[in-house]
Protein backbone atom coordinates (compact mmCIF):
# COMPACT_ATOMS: atom_id res chain seq x y z
CA UNK A 1 0.00 0.00 0.00
CA UNK A 2 1.25 3.48 -0.83
CA UNK A 3 1.82 5.59 2.27
CA UNK A 4 2.56 9.20 2.53
CA UNK A 5 4.65 11.15 4.56
CA UNK A 6 3.68 14.89 5.26
CA UNK A 7 5.76 17.30 6.98
CA UNK A 8 3.81 20.41 7.92
CA UNK A 9 4.60 22.75 11.19
CA UNK A 10 1.30 21.37 13.49
CA UNK A 11 0.98 25.43 14.51
CA UNK A 12 1.96 28.86 12.86
CA UNK A 13 1.33 32.66 13.01
CA UNK A 14 -1.43 34.52 10.71
CA UNK A 15 0.22 35.16 7.17
CA UNK A 16 3.52 33.24 8.41
CA UNK A 17 4.79 31.49 5.07
CA UNK A 18 4.54 27.78 5.99
CA UNK A 19 6.78 25.19 4.04
CA UNK A 20 5.12 22.02 3.18
CA UNK A 21 7.09 18.82 2.64
CA UNK A 22 5.48 15.81 1.00
CA UNK A 23 6.64 12.59 0.34
CA UNK A 24 4.86 9.56 -0.99
CA UNK A 25 5.95 5.85 -1.29
CA UNK A 26 5.39 4.81 -5.38
CA UNK A 27 7.72 3.32 -7.94
CA UNK A 28 7.11 5.82 -10.57
CA UNK A 29 7.64 3.36 -13.47
CA UNK A 30 8.13 5.15 -16.63
CA UNK A 31 7.19 3.47 -19.33
CA UNK A 32 10.48 3.21 -21.03
CA UNK A 33 12.27 0.67 -19.20
CA UNK A 34 12.46 -2.89 -20.76
CA UNK A 35 11.95 -6.21 -18.21
CA UNK A 36 14.81 -8.57 -18.53
CA UNK A 37 12.85 -10.32 -21.14
CA UNK A 38 13.30 -7.11 -23.97
CA UNK A 39 9.50 -6.56 -23.40
CA UNK A 40 8.36 -2.66 -22.04
CA UNK A 41 7.66 -2.12 -18.86
CA UNK A 42 4.38 -0.37 -19.18
CA UNK A 43 4.09 3.34 -17.43
CA UNK A 44 2.80 3.30 -13.60
CA UNK A 45 2.95 7.01 -12.23
CA UNK A 46 0.97 9.65 -10.61
CA UNK A 47 0.33 12.54 -13.05
CA UNK A 48 -1.46 14.94 -10.45
CA UNK A 49 -0.69 16.00 -6.69
CA UNK A 50 -3.41 18.70 -5.64
CA UNK A 51 -2.95 20.50 -1.95
CA UNK A 52 -6.11 22.48 -0.48
CA UNK A 53 -6.19 24.34 2.36
CA UNK A 54 -9.39 24.25 4.13
CA UNK A 55 -11.25 23.06 0.38
CA UNK A 56 -9.58 26.23 -1.31
CA UNK A 57 -7.25 24.64 -3.73
CA UNK A 58 -3.38 26.40 -2.90
CA UNK A 59 -1.06 24.32 -5.11
CA UNK A 60 -1.23 21.27 -7.94
CA UNK A 61 1.33 19.81 -9.79
CA UNK A 62 1.01 17.88 -12.74
CA UNK A 63 4.06 15.03 -12.97
CA UNK A 64 5.69 13.55 -15.91
CA UNK A 65 7.91 9.96 -15.60
CA UNK A 66 10.94 12.37 -15.41
CA UNK A 67 9.71 12.35 -11.15
CA UNK A 68 11.75 10.50 -9.38
CA UNK A 69 10.25 7.29 -7.77
CA UNK A 70 8.82 7.99 -4.21
CA UNK A 71 7.89 11.64 -5.03
CA UNK A 72 8.83 14.33 -3.02
CA UNK A 73 7.57 17.38 -3.35
CA UNK A 74 8.20 20.84 -1.34
CA UNK A 75 6.04 24.10 -1.71
CA UNK A 76 4.90 26.34 0.29
CA UNK A 77 1.18 28.34 1.34
CA UNK A 78 0.16 31.21 3.74
CA UNK A 79 -1.01 30.06 6.83
CA UNK A 80 -4.84 32.20 6.61
CA UNK A 81 -6.59 30.45 9.41
CA UNK A 82 -6.81 26.80 11.11
CA UNK A 83 -8.16 23.99 10.01
CA UNK A 84 -6.99 21.33 7.54
CA UNK A 85 -4.13 21.03 4.87
CA UNK A 86 -5.47 18.22 2.15
CA UNK A 87 -3.11 16.27 0.08
CA UNK A 88 -4.20 14.15 -3.00
CA UNK A 89 -2.44 12.12 -5.06
CA UNK A 90 -3.75 10.23 -8.23
CA UNK A 91 -2.66 8.47 -11.40
CA UNK A 92 -2.51 5.61 -13.33
CA UNK A 93 -3.89 2.52 -13.10
CA UNK A 94 -6.76 3.95 -10.45
CA UNK A 95 -3.82 5.17 -7.96
CA UNK A 96 -5.28 7.32 -5.67
CA UNK A 97 -4.43 8.30 -2.38
CA UNK A 98 -5.99 11.21 0.34
CA UNK A 99 -3.72 12.50 3.48
CA UNK A 100 -4.93 15.22 5.32
CA UNK A 101 -3.20 17.35 8.15
CA UNK A 102 -4.37 19.36 10.55
CA UNK A 103 -2.93 22.97 11.45
CA UNK A 104 -3.72 25.52 14.05
CA UNK A 105 -3.18 29.31 13.59
CA UNK A 106 -2.62 32.05 16.03
CA UNK B 1 31.38 -36.47 -38.45
CA UNK B 2 28.78 -35.46 -36.06
CA UNK B 3 31.05 -32.55 -34.13
CA UNK B 4 31.47 -31.15 -37.45
CA UNK B 5 28.21 -30.89 -37.81
CA UNK B 6 27.43 -29.22 -34.39
CA UNK B 7 30.21 -26.47 -34.56
CA UNK B 8 28.63 -25.70 -38.14
CA UNK B 9 25.12 -25.50 -35.89
CA UNK B 10 26.61 -23.62 -33.10
CA UNK B 11 28.10 -21.26 -35.69
CA UNK B 12 24.95 -20.69 -37.37
CA UNK B 13 22.86 -20.21 -34.25
CA UNK B 14 25.38 -18.30 -33.05
CA UNK B 15 25.21 -15.67 -36.10
CA UNK B 16 21.78 -15.81 -35.89
CA UNK B 17 21.81 -14.83 -32.07
CA UNK B 18 24.92 -12.14 -32.62
CA UNK B 19 22.47 -10.42 -35.52
CA UNK B 20 19.11 -10.76 -33.35
CA UNK B 21 21.10 -9.45 -30.58
CA UNK B 22 22.15 -6.34 -32.70
CA UNK B 23 18.94 -5.53 -33.83
CA UNK B 24 17.35 -5.62 -30.57
CA UNK B 25 19.84 -3.45 -29.24
CA UNK B 26 19.00 -1.13 -31.91
CA UNK B 27 15.59 -1.64 -31.29
CA UNK B 28 16.00 -0.96 -27.54
CA UNK B 29 17.67 2.26 -27.56
CA UNK B 30 15.02 4.20 -26.30
CA UNK B 31 13.40 7.39 -28.18
CA UNK B 32 15.34 10.92 -27.26
CA UNK B 33 13.95 14.03 -27.21
CA UNK B 34 15.59 16.20 -28.92
CA UNK B 35 16.59 20.32 -28.18
CA UNK B 36 13.65 20.31 -30.56
CA UNK B 37 11.05 18.44 -29.30
CA UNK B 38 11.74 20.68 -26.03
CA UNK B 39 11.24 23.42 -28.11
CA UNK B 40 7.88 22.03 -29.14
CA UNK B 41 6.84 20.98 -25.43
CA UNK B 42 7.74 24.61 -24.43
CA UNK B 43 5.61 26.19 -26.65
CA UNK B 44 2.57 24.52 -25.85
CA UNK B 45 2.75 25.12 -22.50
CA UNK B 46 3.35 28.52 -23.24
CA UNK B 47 1.49 29.34 -26.55
CA UNK B 48 2.38 32.44 -29.01
CA UNK B 49 3.85 34.42 -26.24
CA UNK B 50 7.83 35.19 -26.24
CA UNK B 51 9.95 33.93 -22.84
CA UNK B 52 12.58 36.54 -21.77
CA UNK B 53 15.78 35.00 -19.76
CA UNK B 54 15.60 36.20 -15.56
CA UNK B 55 14.08 36.22 -13.11
CA UNK B 56 14.13 32.30 -12.69
CA UNK B 57 16.89 30.75 -10.47
CA UNK B 58 17.35 26.79 -10.90
CA UNK B 59 19.10 24.96 -8.86
CA UNK B 60 20.18 21.79 -9.52
CA UNK B 61 23.90 19.74 -8.77
CA UNK B 62 25.86 20.45 -11.42
CA UNK B 63 27.58 17.43 -11.13
CA UNK B 64 25.21 14.19 -10.60
CA UNK B 65 25.97 11.03 -9.57
CA UNK B 66 22.90 9.14 -9.97
CA UNK B 67 20.53 10.34 -12.53
CA UNK B 68 17.32 8.31 -11.22
CA UNK B 69 17.42 10.97 -8.62
CA UNK B 70 18.35 14.37 -8.87
CA UNK B 71 17.36 17.35 -6.30
CA UNK B 72 15.84 20.00 -8.13
CA UNK B 73 14.58 23.49 -6.57
CA UNK B 74 12.79 26.47 -8.64
CA UNK B 75 12.45 30.07 -7.16
CA UNK B 76 11.23 32.81 -9.13
CA UNK B 77 11.62 36.75 -8.20
CA UNK B 78 8.17 37.63 -7.27
CA UNK B 79 6.07 39.45 -4.46
CA UNK B 80 3.27 36.93 -4.51
CA UNK B 81 0.65 39.22 -4.22
CA UNK B 82 -3.28 39.10 -5.83
CA UNK B 83 -1.64 41.95 -8.64
CA UNK B 84 1.66 40.30 -9.17
CA UNK B 85 1.97 36.46 -8.89
CA UNK B 86 3.76 33.56 -10.24
CA UNK B 87 0.79 31.03 -12.24
CA UNK B 88 2.76 28.23 -13.12
CA UNK B 89 6.17 26.93 -13.32
CA UNK B 90 7.36 24.42 -16.05
CA UNK B 91 10.16 22.41 -16.12
CA UNK B 92 11.79 21.08 -19.36
CA UNK B 93 14.89 18.66 -20.37
CA UNK B 94 16.80 18.36 -23.84
CA UNK B 95 17.75 14.50 -23.99
CA UNK B 96 14.97 12.65 -21.89
CA UNK B 97 12.82 10.44 -23.78
CA UNK B 98 10.37 13.00 -23.03
CA UNK B 99 10.91 17.15 -22.49
CA UNK B 100 7.72 17.96 -20.14
CA UNK B 101 9.44 16.95 -16.20
CA UNK B 102 6.42 18.68 -13.99
CA UNK B 103 4.50 21.59 -13.83
CA UNK B 104 3.69 23.50 -10.77
CA UNK B 105 0.54 25.40 -10.89
CA UNK B 106 0.49 27.78 -7.78
CA UNK B 107 -1.27 31.65 -7.00
CA UNK B 108 -1.25 34.33 -4.63
CA UNK B 109 -1.88 32.19 -1.96
CA UNK B 110 1.67 30.35 -2.14
CA UNK B 111 3.19 33.14 -0.27
CA UNK B 112 6.54 32.30 -1.86
CA UNK B 113 7.45 31.15 -5.32
CA UNK B 114 9.39 28.25 -4.44
CA UNK B 115 9.46 24.80 -4.91
CA UNK B 116 11.43 21.64 -5.11
CA UNK B 117 11.14 18.20 -5.84
CA UNK B 118 13.39 15.02 -7.03
CA UNK B 119 13.94 14.53 -10.80
CA UNK B 120 15.47 11.70 -13.44
CA UNK B 121 17.82 12.56 -16.40
CA UNK B 122 18.80 10.54 -18.85
CA UNK B 123 21.97 12.20 -19.63
CA UNK B 124 24.11 15.71 -19.41
CA UNK B 125 22.23 17.96 -20.64
CA UNK B 126 20.55 21.47 -19.90
CA UNK B 127 17.02 21.62 -17.78
CA UNK B 128 14.77 24.75 -18.56
CA UNK B 129 12.51 25.96 -15.70
CA UNK B 130 9.89 28.57 -17.75
CA UNK B 131 7.75 30.29 -15.26
CA UNK B 132 4.45 31.80 -15.82
CA UNK B 133 3.08 35.50 -14.22
CA UNK B 134 -0.21 36.78 -13.62
CA UNK B 135 0.35 39.76 -15.92
CA UNK B 136 0.81 36.95 -18.93
CA UNK B 137 4.47 37.37 -18.98
CA UNK B 138 7.09 34.22 -19.40
CA UNK B 139 10.41 34.38 -18.22
CA UNK B 140 13.16 31.24 -17.92
CA UNK B 141 16.13 29.73 -16.38
CA UNK B 142 17.98 27.31 -17.28
CA UNK B 143 20.90 25.00 -15.69
CA UNK B 144 23.73 22.36 -17.50
CA UNK B 145 23.93 19.11 -15.45
CA UNK B 146 26.39 16.36 -16.01
CA UNK B 147 24.93 13.17 -15.24
CA UNK B 148 27.43 10.10 -14.79
CA UNK B 149 24.66 7.50 -14.40
CA UNK B 150 21.81 7.70 -16.40
CA UNK B 151 18.19 6.92 -15.50
CA UNK B 152 15.94 5.48 -17.74
CA UNK B 153 18.38 2.49 -19.18
CA UNK B 154 18.74 0.15 -16.50
CA UNK B 155 16.88 -3.19 -16.41
CA UNK B 156 14.75 -3.88 -13.21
Amino acid sequence: MASALINVPPRARRGEIIEVKTLISHPMETGYRRSQLGELIPRDIIRLFVCTYNGTEVFRAELHPAIAANPFIVFSTVATESGTLAFHWSGDNGFSVAESVAITVE
Amino acid sequence: MKRRTSRRQFLLSSGAAAGFGLVSVLHVKPARATPAAMQEAIRKAVGPASVITGKVKLELPPLVENGNAVPLAVSVESPMTAADHVRAIHVFTEKNPQPEVVSFRLGPRAGRAGVATRIRLADTQTVIAICELSDGSFWSGSADVVVTLAACLEEP
